[in-house]
Order: C-alpha cells, then structure tokens, then sequence
C-alpha cells in the first residue's frame, strides 16, 4: 500500500527551524510506520535521520509522535492510521536531527531516582532469596519499562520544566519500591519527595496512553506518592 | 575529520548481556569504557524471550551434567565439550547472582526460581523434556538487560554511547591496542587506547530476509576481525529458530512450546511427531526448522503456502497472560490473530549464528589451528565462538553464555591489564577509519553507475534466504557466491547522500553493509566446503554426518588478495562420543 507521510525534518547545522517534509512511501499491506519511514531513508532521502534496532517495540529506540500521538514507530500498522501520516520527534527534549532528540536528560532522571535493587543486609547465601508468585506479581507492570520516553515526552509538567525527573523515572522507581527483596526505600522515597519528584505529576494520564508496554504509568505514580506520604509500602 | 585519543586499561565494544556483565567485572579492577552504536538498552539481549537455563531442581531433578549432555547433543557434537561443562557448571551461580542482583524471576510457589521446558533439554540423557528454563514471564532478556544496565548505573560504568567501532587497532606483533570509533553525534573519531579489548557485538543475522534479528545485527566486530586477518570459526552454522511471525520473522518463543504448544501442517496435523517421536514439538531447532521445511516442500504448508501453524489454542488463558504475554501481543498486533482462538502462522527465522570471532574459555581470542592467543583480544556472546553451541545452539543457551563467558571475559581482561604495558599504536592509528568513511562519502548517489546502500542489501538479504537458508547445496551455494561477488564489486561504487556530520545514520548503514557482505561470503564459502549435514548446516546433496572425517571447526581467514583460506580445527570430546541424534 501507499503511504503519505508528512515528517518533520531538522537539520540545526543549516537550518533555522523545523520544515516538513512529504512523501510517498510503499509499504507491504501490514507495514509498519518504521517500514514506512525506511522506505523513505532507503529509496527516497537518505539523510532522514532516526532511531531504531529491534523492529517490534521491545528495544525502545523509535518513540516518535506519530499523528499527534507519542508511538513507537515499529509498533504501529500504517493501516491504521489516517493519511497524511505525519510524524515528528518526541517533545521536551532538544532535537539534534529530524527525528532524533537529546536523550541525556530523561536518562538523567532515570539515574536519578537510583534504579537498582538495594540488598538488605541479610545474606542469601548460594541461593536465591524468597519471594511468592503474589509477591512477585505486585511489581510486575513496572518492570515492562523499556525506556523509550514516550511516557516522559508526552507529559506537560516535563515539557515546562526538565528537571522533572519524569513519569519513566518513577516507573523504575516503582519497580524497586515494591519488590519485597528491596531495602533502598529510605534514599529513594526522599529523592522522589523532593521539588523534582512524584509531586509534580498532575495526573493528566498522557503517560499511561503513550506507554507502549501498557503500564499503567499514573497508578505507579500514585502509589508511589501515597508511599511517600504514609512511609509503607 | 577530528580525532581524538584516550587510554583505559579495558575497552568493551557492544552493551548488551555480555557486555554489561563484562563491563562489572572489569570496571571493578581497571579502567573501563563501554562503547556502544546504540545505547545499552536498546541492545538485542532485551529481545530474548523464553529463559536461561540452569540445574537449579527447583522443580524437579536435574544435574548440570544432563545439561551438559543436552547442550553437546543439541550441537550434533561439534560443541568443544570442557567449555560446555564450564557453561552449564557455572550456570547456577550465574542464574543465582543475576536474581541477586535483582532480576524478577518467575517464582514456585514456595518462593523459589521457577523453571519450565525449553526446546532439547531433557533429564537424564534423553528421557523426557525437564523443566530447565528459569525465566521472568517472556521477556527474560529484557529483564537480564535491564537488570545489568541498573548495575552498571550502580557502579558508574563508563559508557560511550552511539559511538560507532569501526577498526581493531592491532600492533606489528599482533598484540591488540585499541580500537577505532566514530562518534554518531559529532561525526568525529575517536582513538581508543587500550591493553584489553572485548567484542560484544552480538550476531548478524541481517544477511537474511526473514530474520529475528534487530536491524543493527551486522556483526560488526567479526567483520574488523576478518579484515584484520582474524579466522571466524564455523560460520556455516547458522541457526533458523522454527516460529519467526509468517513474513516478518518476529520471534515467538520456543517457550511457548514449552508450556505445551503445538505445531500443525496444512493438513492439521501435529507433523513433529513424525520426526522426533519422543520430544516432539520439543526437539532441537535445527530439527524443527528442517522438519517445517521439509512439510512446506512435500505441499503440506498452509493452503500451500511457505507457512505451518503455532496452536496455543488450548492453553490457559493464565499461561498466556503470565508467562507468554508479549508473543501472544505480537500475534494480535503484527498478524491480526487473536491466538486464544485461533492459528499462528509462523516460519523459520533466522536467528542466530553459531559461529563467530574463536575464543577460549576465558574469552580469549584465539587465531589459528593450535589455538595461540591474540594477546589483549576478548569476545564474549554470539559474536564469539567458544564453542558450547556446536552446530545448533539449544534454546536458553545464548542468555547462559553471555552471562557466563561476558564474566570469565571481563575478569581475564581486567588481569590482562594488570600484568601488561599499554602496546604502542601504530602511526595514523585511525587511518584506516578515515579512509573506509572517506571513500563512502565522497561517492555520490543517483548518477549514472553510481548506487545505493538499500537495494544492495536487499539483494543480499534475499538471495542468502534462497541459497544459503535451512537448506544449501553446492550448487546454491555456488550461486550465492556469485551474487555476492557481484555485489561487493557493486558496494565498491555505492555511496551515500547525506554528507552530514551529525547523526549520519546512512553512512553508518553503509558500513554496516560492508561488514554483512564480508560475514556473508564466509558463511557461504564454509558452508560450501562442508560436504556433509550438522546440526544447523543440511547439504541436502551431503545428508548424512560424516564424524570421521567431519569432527573439526572451520576456520575462515581473508587472505591480503581478498580470498578465503579455510583451515580445521579438532572438537574437544571429553565425555561424549557422538551418536546418532534421535530424539
């Protein structure tokens, strides 16, 4: 099938401001935008500039805003959508070409929150510690996460203001939070409190429809700030 | 075009599972950079779906021996079997240290590691599948990925991310000293100095056109071997993982065989009972990718077609949304088939090469029939060749060896380092970089004889699928080869439009394309002189094993005039001699 797309194109080196780009690219019957988009780089221009590896939404590289709305690339059928198809970088973070944005201030926000899992001091031995399947169930969503930003980009509180750290943040947060084998809470907790924190989420939801993994984004988040606030878990 | 120079002790190339598990061995003993074309999450180790495998009897009896036994029969015997003992020894700590590390598990009742079946592994030599595989849901890649990356964050791992390896830096001695990379953002270069150096970089299945590989799977770091006089060892065995989505190559996982699907021909009939009447659907993949093969030739593929059917029809709808998630969204997504109610089509795809850069078990590289090391030089993960995968990797075996060899590789470096001067660089240490970047760009595109990186790879992509695929003979192989000759003199003219310096992603694909054409003669000259059947390489002019004369790895090396030279080496047989592979 024909597929119109309408890409914004960036290039900071030459020019002032974004223009779009348009074009036809022809695409197997259930192609993908990512499809699309190669055919475009492969036949048509090669200087588009974008992310990508894995091809089907497991790698996170190609999180773009696709109609309007943040998508991975791979993991929408052209056929779905209506035409012109028109796809532009993910926002609130600093395009360095066409398509391809700054990622260094979400994985700050990432670092920030200390995403990893904090031992308590009791010592497993050569074995693994305990945990029950209901356990283990209670943190399952948030270790979907695949770090694509989709969720992050499409909030507005990080739009204005990029020491948010972001709803992905806190999704990895979550995930640590709620693990049972997790004694890290007390640091976590008290950087997710501060200015930069959970509080600054204003439960638009954006994030949750932009997660491609099907987390449920603004519930973690709201866990999350009901820990800080009552200290359990 | 900028160069810039630094020194570590420890460079790592590629960041996914072996080399993040390097990378916290290493960085704790030397200084260590990370360098990555992508960034470490984006690595295809987040890909892995189904589990790792390990004796842990959690579940049920089991023995790293049996795994041994499984792991070398699985590789119809190729497999250099002290390195699979190590393997499958040390798997349990392996899997042990990952959950403490944090890694979310599925969990036993009881609270323990749960474990499932995987395609080829049995109790006792044979007898039954075993629940072998430890796994969180079907995303255990994924969570081995992320729960290294946190480590690294932990530990402040040094990373150089989108930087683009494009030259091993070796001295006149052949010490290694470095490598060369291009930097995404900038389009600079960067030399980077260094006593060890280890090569992640993951597998190439990007000379396919069905494939489960990611796009950047172009075996970067075999093709800088190769074209610093390095063998690759047995790059004829390449796997075809039996349940690629149909037109897509999308992986389903094996573990959904695991948990009890089935595979049903045209005709509706659960063919692998014919082939491997005790394991069934659970046989080896080599096996299940020449049985749907075998169907599809003899008229029985779906309504004639080149597919067969996944059923997962009669499993819970609890398996599926607990343990098997992702691959039943890929199958409503990417086919519009709702999999509880109806049938998966699904082919084989290629999936993983077996070959790759020749290691010892401490990751070293080694580079010729006697196995003398290349002083400084490591590989760890599918772009190396240890070899415990033989001529057909088992299902789980790939996640086991990162873990396990990307740690024994970020150790030996590390002392490497220790015990060794920093080797001098030669002169113009980028010169080659330089030069392979500046002949791409000066070339135009669209003008008469000019041509395009696309419609190239295309043409590679598929012809191997043709030629060089589940099935070969001599006389398709012959035919590859000459496509391949074509087209290299073709990649000589190619060029490409953007002159750019920043995030110049089509000049990356055009080296890229140098590197598949290169890995792809090899595979196709070795292939073509092993007259006989293994594991993931059928003749079907040469259907038999032949152990007599064929018990050996290949070694392909590039001659200075651009041939192949092919020399032997012998298996390491411990305790198991071949028999005959029934299953």
């Amino acid at each position: 099938m024909k597929v119109q797309l309408k890409i914004q194109r960036f290039d900071p080196a030459t020019q002032d401001k974004p223009v779009w780009g348009n074009y036809v690219a022809e695409v197997e019957d259930n192609g993908r935008v990512l499809d699309a988009l190669h055919y475009v780089k492969w036949y048509l221009d090669g200087t588009l500039a974008l992310r990508r590896s894995c091809g089907h939404g497991v790698c996170g590289s190609d999180a773009m805003v696709i109609n309007g709305v943040n998508r991975l690339a791979c993991k929408v059928l052209c056929k779905t959508l209506d035409q012109p198809v028109t796809v532009e970088p993910i926002r609130g973070l600093k395009v360095e070409k066409d398509l391809i944005v700054d990622m260094e201030p979400f994985f700050a926000g990432y670092r920030a929150v200390q995403p990893w899992l904090v031992p308590d001091d009791t010592d497993p031995g050569g074995r693994e510690r305990l945990q029950s399947p209901e356990e283990r169930a209670r943190y399952d969503d948030t270790t979907k996460c695949i770090l694509c930003a989709a969720c992050t980009t499409s909030c507005p509180i990080f739009w204005g203001d990029d020491t948010y750290v972001g709803p992905a943040a806190i999704v990895n947060a979550h995930r640590f939070i709620f693990d049972s084998r997790d004694a890290g809470d007390r640091e976590r907790l008290e950087i997710l409190s501060a200015r930069e924190g959970a509080f600054r989420c204003r439960t638009t939801f954006n994030c949750t429809e932009a997660c491609p993994r099907g987390i449920k984004v603004t519930e973690a988040i709201q866990e999350v700030k009901r820990t800080i606030l009552y200290r359990k878990v | 075009m900028a160069v810039t120079y630094h020194q570590f002790d420890c460079v790592i190339v590629g960041a996914g599972g072996g080399g993040l598990r390097a990378a916290l061995e290493s960085s704790k003993r030397a200084s260590t950079a990370v360098v990555t074309k992508l960034y470490p999450t984006r690595s295809h180790t987040g890909a892995a779906q189904g589990g790792m495998c390990a004796a842990l009897a959690n579940v049920e009896e089991d023995s790293w021996e049996w795994h041994t036994f499984d792991t070398v029969k699985g590789g119809d015997y190729l497999v250099d079997q002290d390195a699979a003992e190590i393997m499958c020894r040390e798997a349990i700590d392996a899997v042990i240290e990952l959950e403490h590390m944090g890694l979310p598990f599925n969990r036993t009742p009881d609270g323990r590691i749960d474990q499932r079946r995987f395609g080829g592994h049995t109790r006792n030599h044979g007898e039954a599948p075993v629940r072998r595989a430890c796994y969180a849901a079907d995303r255990t890649g994924h969570m081995i990925l992320q729960t290294l990356f946190q480590q690294c964050v932990r530990n402040h791992v040094q990373f150089f991310n989108e930087w683009f390896v494009l030259d091993l830096i070796l001295t006149d001695d052949n010490r290694c000293a470095g490598v060369v990379a291009y930097e995404l953002k900038t389009g600079e270069l960067h030399v980077l100095h260094a006593k060890s150096v280890l090569f992640a970089t993951g597998g190439f299945g990007k000379f396919f056109r069905i494939t489960s590989n990611a796009h950047t799977l172009t075996g970067d770091g075999p093709g800088m071997c190769l074209r610093r006089g390095i063998p690759l060892e047995d790059m004829e065995f390449f796997q075809f993982h039996p349940t690629g989505i149909y037109g897509l190559g999308i992986l389903l996982s094996e573990a959904a065989r695991g948990e009890g699907a089935i595979l049903l021909n045209g005709e509706g009939e659960r063919f692998m009972e014919r082939y491997a009447p005790t394991i069934k659907d659970l046989a080896p993949r080599d096996m299940v990718s020449r049985a749907i093969y075998q169907e599809i030739a003899e008229g029985r593929g779906v309504g004639g077609k080149d597919f067969v059917h996944l059923d997962v029809r009669h499993l819970s709808r609890e398996v599926l949304e607990t343990k098997l998630p992702d691959i039943t969204e890929f199958a409503r997504l990417y086919l519009g088939v709702e999999p509880t109610t109806e049938l998966v089509p699904i082919q084989p795809t290629a999936h993983y090469a077996m070959g790759g850069i020749p290691t010892d078990v401490g990751a070293q590289v080694v580079v010729d029939e006697a196995n003398s090391p290349l002083p400084g030089l490591y590989a760890a993960g599918e772009c190396a060749c240890v070899s415990v995968h033989g001529a057909n990797r088992l299902g789980t075996n790939s996640l086991l060896d990162i873990i396990v060899f990307g740690r024994r590789g970020g150790i030996q470096m590390a002392e490497h380092a220790a015990e060794s001067e920093l080797p001098p660089l030669p002169e113009d240490p980028a010169a080659g970089a330089r030069d392979l970047l500046a002949g791409l760009l000066k070339r135009s595109v669209g003008g008469e004889g000019d041509e395009r990186i696309a419609p190239l790879r295309k043409r590679l992509q598929d012809e191997m699928m043709a030629d060089c695929g589940v099935v070969r003979t001599d006389e398709s192989l012959g035919r590859v080869l000459g496509t391949i000759a074509e087209l290299r003199e073709r990649y000589g003219r190619a060029g490409v439009e953007d002159k750019g310096s920043a995030y110049n992603t089509e000049l990356l694909e055009a080296v890229e394309m140098g590197f598949l054409l290169d890995l792809a003669e090899v595979t196709a000259v070795a292939a073509r002189a092993r007259t006989e059947s293994r594991g993931g390489h059928y003749r079907e002019d040469f259907p038999l094993r032949d152990d007599g004369y064929w018990m050996r790895h290949s070694l392909a090396r590039r001659r200075e005039d651009g041939t192949i030279e092919l020399n032997y080496k012998p298996v390491t047989v411990t305790r198991y001699m071949p028999m005959e592979r029934k299953y």
